[in-house]
């Protein structure tokens, strides 16, 4: 029987399965960070359990971390940070802890050492785990009941889910990126549009993007409402795992590259869902709305609820518009804007920096607009750093920063203030998630460094020295 | 956790679309350790607004929430599902859920109906200015205090589970011989304490 891509991972991680209930799937990888593991250590201290496989375990700190140097300040998140500190230290769990070097965020570290490899399940503490099925693996996030589940036992009891391929043809075009692919995907599909399924993306434009780029797509796949996002590896994958830290060495790494090259979709396998886009299509997205599906082109306008026919539906959009203080009709390129932030598991590794550095360059961010900029990780900020590229950024008038998750989820002192508007690469414009009161326009990094230089929206295809 | 059976309560109408976990408990309350006392800190951000729905007072006692489709959608945080239930509501009547939040509903015993649109619109309907529901999870049906009936769905395991209030971790620790047996077959491609 013709198999997708799902489905041979899936199948190779079951572990047990009986009629009518869940299969119990092996984990391959389990990442944690401080804000989701504390009471799931707890929970296992309490049962007297043992974390069954450390070996597979990897801990960071990246949620609460401040992104200047110095003490952290606030007793909470230093608590929640010792905290994970002491667990991994009882159980025998490796951690990567601010300062050792590998810290970063967890869904930009695990690739970058290549323990994020193709054919694994990978779970984690957080909702946009299914960054890492860039890579071809079953990834994605889970409550802290259930990382004391994996802790545990390397388990977790799974229905099987449903699955979708969003088919993407033709070639992105100039200053259109794979961000704007996946808000674009988002606003045809819905935040719900993913809900039960595994996606696979898909097609010529997808074989074309690099890691990066893969990344960012799947990272989002959670957005669209889906339990995981995916993209079969190839020559790309392989290219970019190649003398990672934890990729296999030698003959080991012939092994795998064989195995590696079966995990992909058969021609003749069956989806519950297929959609196809033409990226071509595609314009540079802004988010003007409170949910990551509330996403137009930049050259249009804000929606009008009179427009709606559904009361519920137009309900929320009143809703959404009188949070984000606008009004129906107002192009998007008039939207004013206080902060810009460049970071995020979405939009803060080496070539998103590089992207935004290009449009930086020689030009001077607007007075109104206070600018920051902060890498994934620490290995990415020593990229860049290599790269000069925080002297651009910071000759232009952009804070450069030290990794982590900062002002994505505002658990760090980096937060919007009541009524700011900011334009950010991060994942969710929900109210309040970058601070209370706060109003979010996701962009991709070019179009946020374009936002800084010129305090509102612009289409950045109109900087012609912009590459694609 | 708890088993569940039947319930008869107040029911909240919360009738918005795409409710996200970061509304459920804003991000600042994460960084706490404790698994208890979250309650306090639902929909935080929301209940500032005096025309907030929770914030009416015939909707202090309810212990049963109807609200929009896709419930939870978002960020992982099970936060949002121990807040509800801190806060007293045991079961969450929707259209649709967030699948992670589902699932973390569904650990801690806080019971997750999906419930298609136009039934739960007569719920709501029967329910507006304060009214009882009874929830029957062993016959799958929810009764207002009128009289009306609607069923619904369950995928039958977890259904048992929250009948049950079955142990999920104990549940799979009962496969350790196939876990191990899975271990020794295939080798796992990582090894985190070695790099």
């Amino acid at each position: 029987m013709p198999k997708t891509l799902f489905d041979r991972i899936w199948e190779k991680h079951v572990v047990h399965e009986d009629p009518g209930e869940p299969a119990l799937l092996y984990v391959d990888l389990h990442l944690i960070h401080e804000v989701t593991t504390p009471q799931a250590f707890d929970g296992l201290r309490l049962a007297g359990r043992r974390v069954r496989r450390p070996d597979l375990t990897l801990g960071t700190m990246d949620h609460n971390v401040p992104t200047t140097d110095g003490p952290i300040h606030d007793p909470l998140a230093r608590a929640q940070l010792d905290a994970l500190r002491a667990n991994c230290a009882e159980y025998g769990v490796p951690l990567y802890a601010t300062g050792s070097g590998r810290e970063g965020i967890v869904h930009v570290i695990g690739p970058e050492l290549g323990v994020t490899q193709p054919g694994m399940t990978i779970v984690c503490g957080d909702s946009h785990t299914s960054t890492h099925g860039a890579f071809g693996a079953l990834a994605f996030g889970v409550g802290t009941s259930e990382v004391e589940h994996v802790l545990a036992t390397q388990c977790l009891p799974r229905p099987r889910p449903k699955t979708m391929r969003i088919l993407y043809s033709g070639e992105l075009p100039f200053g259109v990126t794979p961000k704007d692919v996946i808000l674009g995907t988002i606003g045809r599909i819905g935040v719900d549009g993913g809900v039960g399924h595994v996606l696979e993306y898909a097609g010529e434009a997808i074989r074309a993007l690099s890691m990066e780029g893969r990344m960012t797509i799947c990272n989002m796949s959670i957005e669209a409402g889906a339990r995981a996002g995916m993209v079969a590896p190839d020559e790309t994958t392989f290219a970019y795992l190649e003398n990672r830290p934890a990729a296999p060495r030698g003959a080991e790494w012939e092994r795998a590259l064989e195995r590696w090259g079966e995990l992909r979709t058969d021609d003749d396998a069956v989806f519950d869902r297929e959609v196809e886009i033409d990226v071509a299509e595609l314009e540079p997205q802004v988010t003007w709305g409170t949910n990551p599906g509330m996403v137009a082109p930049v050259g249009g306008v804000v929606p009008d609820p009179a427009d709606v026919a559904d009361e519920n539906e137009r309900a929320a959009l009143e809703r959404a518009l009188s949070y984000m203080a606008l009004e129906p009709g107002t192009p998007l390129v008039d939207i004013p804007l206080d902060r810009v932030f460049i970071g995020s598991c979405t939009n803060s590794r080496i070539e998103d920096l590089r992207a935004a550095a290009a449009v930086v360059a020689g030009r001077r961010v607007h007075p109104r607009v206070r600018a920051m900029v902060v890498p994934g990780s620490a290995a990415v900020k020593l990229q860049a750093e290599e790269e000069g590229l925080d002297h651009v950024f910071e000759r232009a008038g952009f804070e450069w920063r030290r990794a982590g998750c900062s002002m994505c989820i505002g658990m760090n002192p980096d937060v919007l203030g009541e009524g700011e508007r900011c334009a950010s690469t991060t994942n969710r414009n929900f109210e309040g998630r970058q601070g209370r009161g706060g109003r979010t326009h996701l962009v991709s990094p070019p179009m946020a460094a374009a936002a800084a230089i010129a305090g509102r929206f612009v289409d950045v295809r109109e900087w012609a020295e912009v590459p694609a | 956790m708890k088993a569940f059976h039947a319930l008869t309560a107040a029911a909240a109408v919360l009738d918005r679309p795409d409710i996200d976990t970061d509304q459920m408990v804003p991000k600042q309350f994460l960084k706490r350790i404790e698994r208890t006392g979250y309650g306090e800190f639902l929909f935080h951000d929301w209940k500032k607004d005096p025309a907030f729905e929770l914030n009416r007072p015939e909707y202090a006692r309810a212990r049963i929430l109807l609200a929009g489709p896709n419930f939870g959608c978002g960020s992982s945080r099970e936060h949002a599902a121990w807040a509800l239930e801190d806060y007293g509501f045991e079961v969450i009547v929707a259209p649709s859920f967030g699948d992670i939040f589902f699932t973390n509903a569904v650990q801690i015993g806080l019971v997750p109906i999906a419930l298609p649109a136009p039934e739960l619109r007569r719920l709501i309907e029967s329910v507006v200015g304060g009214g009882e529901l009874t929830v029957d999870l062993e016959a799958q049906t929810i009764a207002d205090s009128a009289g009306g009936v609607v069923s619904f769905e369950m995928d039958a395991f977890v259904r048992h589970s929250l009948l049950n209030g079955l142990d999920p971790i104990a549940r799979t620790l009962q496969h350790e011989a196939d876990i191990a047996a899975f271990e020794a077959r295939f080798p796992s491609p990582v090894a985190t304490t070695s790099l």
